[in-house]
């Protein structure tokens, strides 16, 4: 987890809550509980959270404080969740959103 | 339908100071916020603040914002987190989303402490992942501990920018340019000199082009602008970065006042579209006031002034306190205020060309160009000596309000004196005795202890110094100049890291004692 900073100069020693596993499409990853998805997706190095609908364009974290809602994705089934401010929890299922569906356009186009 | 006597918006620093005032005067109070955690983006300010005591100057904004949320918990104040309003209507009638459901609240009184949010500004590829807001960058790393890049071009270089560029350099991350479309540093040019002096190059008169990368950022360009800030042909200049910060400016998150059908204007000066107000924060709806930078874009300490200010003021309109106690009350408020809204960069400076300081010094334009004063320029200032033995050296060039280092000095060697944003002078009939507290109090880490007659041939220098990790005494390594290039060969004597410091190491380095008026950071041999 090389995005992680372990000791800060002002800050210290970051403080943690439990790790957990949860998976990224179809990765296993691990975070920590109670931070938001977006940090411990970032940590991992995924930079793209979904694909525009219209025109297919990634997007990831913009303004993580639930506001632009640029970093949205499919959580547990669920379209549309702004991972920046929703937490880490234990086994959740996040998935890259295609407009706001978790299946791939071409996926979508033939269904 | 729940009535209090007191609902306040937004749990940030405006808003908990209002919330902890009104309920230390009898007031019944809830304060509703979108967010999980109180206390705004305090939390996320690591670095100290500026102005006096009563301003908490030198304290870090994480540690005010811990002090606030003690100060309401004593107080009684309610917090409801994760609760967004998402109405304001006639009578006060406010409608907030709590989870999946939606309730209606009766306010007898209205705090709007809504805040702001950042602005945008858009270039060929700046939706990318990997272009991001610089507070999302400071949230990333100061609030949940991730880097949010390894090499970072920040556009920028008011103080947000200038923050948030040292910000990542002491989480370990590379800042390859600072860039701003302004012909001038826009920030405190003591926030700029400390990213000048790590070699930080500063492009001013330049944005960006484009930002590179497919699926995410992996390169940007920039170039010059004109006056009309139209690009210059042939000035392209590449960086490889893999992310893009953008501290491009705040906008008030004013809303609901509009909704409720709260006279408006639009004031440039004031950040955009904001509710038309008296000191206090009264709006032209009865019982409605505001606070903070909803109602015009200033610091987190002015914030908490207003907040407290209208805190009190609602308790005044609802009978819960005398009419002469809420005038004595803003007497001493209004002046606190009015300290933090005086200097070069008082609101009623912005956009003025000030080209000498209150006491007739020529500003350094190269501060304002390259982010850093030049070796010559530095002399001319008030706060640049020379003495036998250790004495303070203080590069502060600009009148901002701002006073710790007088209050910090046991013998008093330092004077600032009545007028808050005076430039600091040293009292020649004290003596120094080097203890360093100067050094650590200083919000814009622009003092140094220099010492001429350290050793035959050689000075010492001591240096603000908070990074990880901390090199150990007999490190050898290169002292940098102001502008970050390297100067000298230079060993560090001692590191001194006292609770009193908070944070701030001291850092002392013996260099070649012709270098003692240039060397100002330290860099470690690459091993």
């Amino acid at each position: 987890m090389e995005n992680r900073i372990e000791t800060h100069p002002v800050l210290g020693e970051i403080q943690k809550g439990k790790r957990v596993t949860f998976t990224y499409n179809d990765r296993e990853l691990e975070g920590y509980e109670g931070e938001p998805i977006a940090a411990a997706l970032k940590s991992a190095g995924v930079m793209v959270h979904r694909y525009t609908k219209k025109e297919h364009k990634p997007r990831g974290i913009f303004c993580a404080i639930g506001r632009c809602t640029d970093c949205v994705m499919v959580v547990d089934g669920k379209p549309n969740v702004r991972t920046c401010v929703t937490p880490l929890a234990a086994g959740m299922k996040v998935q890259t959103q295609y407009g706001v569906s978790d299946k791939p356009f071409e996926e979508q186009d033939r269904a | 339908m729940k009535r209090y006597d007191l609902i306040i918006v937004g749990a940030g620093p405006s808003g908990l100071s209002a919330a902890i005032e009104a309920a230390k005067r009898g007031l019944k109070v809830v304060v509703f916020d979108e967010n999980e955690k109180p206390g705004g983006q305090l939390f996320k300010q690591i670095h100290k603040f500026f102005g006096s005591k009563e301003h908490k100057a030198k304290i870090r904004g994480f540690v005010i914002g811990q002090q606030l949320l003690e100060e309401a918990e004593a107080a009684g104040v309610k917090t409801v987190l994760n609760a967004t309003v998402i109405g304001l209507y006639q009578d006060r009638e406010v409608v907030v989303k709590i989870g999946e459901e939606v309730r209606h609240y009766k306010g007898d009184s209205i705090i709007i402490a809504t805040g702001a949010a950042e602005n945008m500004v858009t270039f060929d590829g700046w939706t990318l992942p990997g272009v991001i807001g610089a507070g999302a960058a400071q949230t990333m790393m100061n609030l949940h501990g991730v880097k949010p890049g390894e090499k970072i071009l920040m556009l920028g270089s008011g103080n947000v920018g200038l923050v948030v560029s040292f910000q990542l350099m002491q989480c370990g991350c590379e800042v390859v340019a600072l860039v701003d479309a302004a012909p001038k540093v826009g920030g405190y040019g003591v926030h700029a000199a400390k990213v000048a002096r790590m070699g930080v190059p500063f492009y001013l008169s330049h944005t960006i082009v484009r930002a590179e990368g497919e699926e995410c950022v992996t390169g940007v360009t920039i170039a010059e602008v004109d006056n009309n800030f139209k690009f210059i042909p042939g000035t392209e200049k590449h960086f490889d970065v893999d992310t893009i910060c953008l501290a491009v400016g705040l906008s008030p998150m004013s809303q609901l006042l509009k909704m409720a059908g709260c006279d408006m204007e639009d004031n440039p000066r004031r950040g955009g579209q904001v509710p038309i107000c008296d000191s206090c924060g009264r709006t032209s709806l009865p019982g409605v006031f505001v606070a903070g930078d909803v109602s015009g874009i200033e610091e987190a300490s002015s914030a908490m002034i207003e907040g407290r200010m209208a805190g009190i003021a609602a308790a005044e309109y609802l009978g819960f306190i005398e009419k002469k106690e809420l005038e004595a009350e803003l007497l001493s408020l209004d002046a606190a205020l009015d300290g933090l809204r005086r200097g070069m960069f008082a609101p009623e400076n912005r956009g003025k060309n000030i080209t000498e300081t209150e006491e007739h010094i020529p500003v350094s334009e190269n501060l304002l160009k390259h982010g850093y004063v030049t070796d010559e320029e530095i002399t001319r200032f008030p706060g640049f000596t020379h003495a036998v033995g250790v004495h303070p050296v203080m590069e502060c060039t600009q009148n901002i309000p701002c006073n710790p280092c007088q209050d910090a000095c046991p013998k008093g060697c330092i004077r600032i004196g009545e007028k808050i944003t005076s430039l600091p002078s040293v009292n020649p009939e004290s003596d120094c005795i080097g203890c360093g507290m100067c050094v650590a109090s200083c919000s814009g880490q622009a003092i140094f202890l220099v010492d001429e007659t350290f050793e035959d041939g050689y000075a010492s220098v001591t240096i603000p110094y908070e990074f990880l990790p901390l090199p150990a005494a007999g490190t050898r390594g290169t002292a940098l100049g102001r502008n970050g290039q390297k100067v000298c060969d230079a060993e560090v004597i001692s590191v001194k890291s006292v609770p009193a410091y908070d944070k701030t190491n001291l850092l002392t380095m013996k260099v070649p004692v012709d270098y003692a008026d240039k060397a100002r950071f330290f860099v470690q041999e690459q091993v």
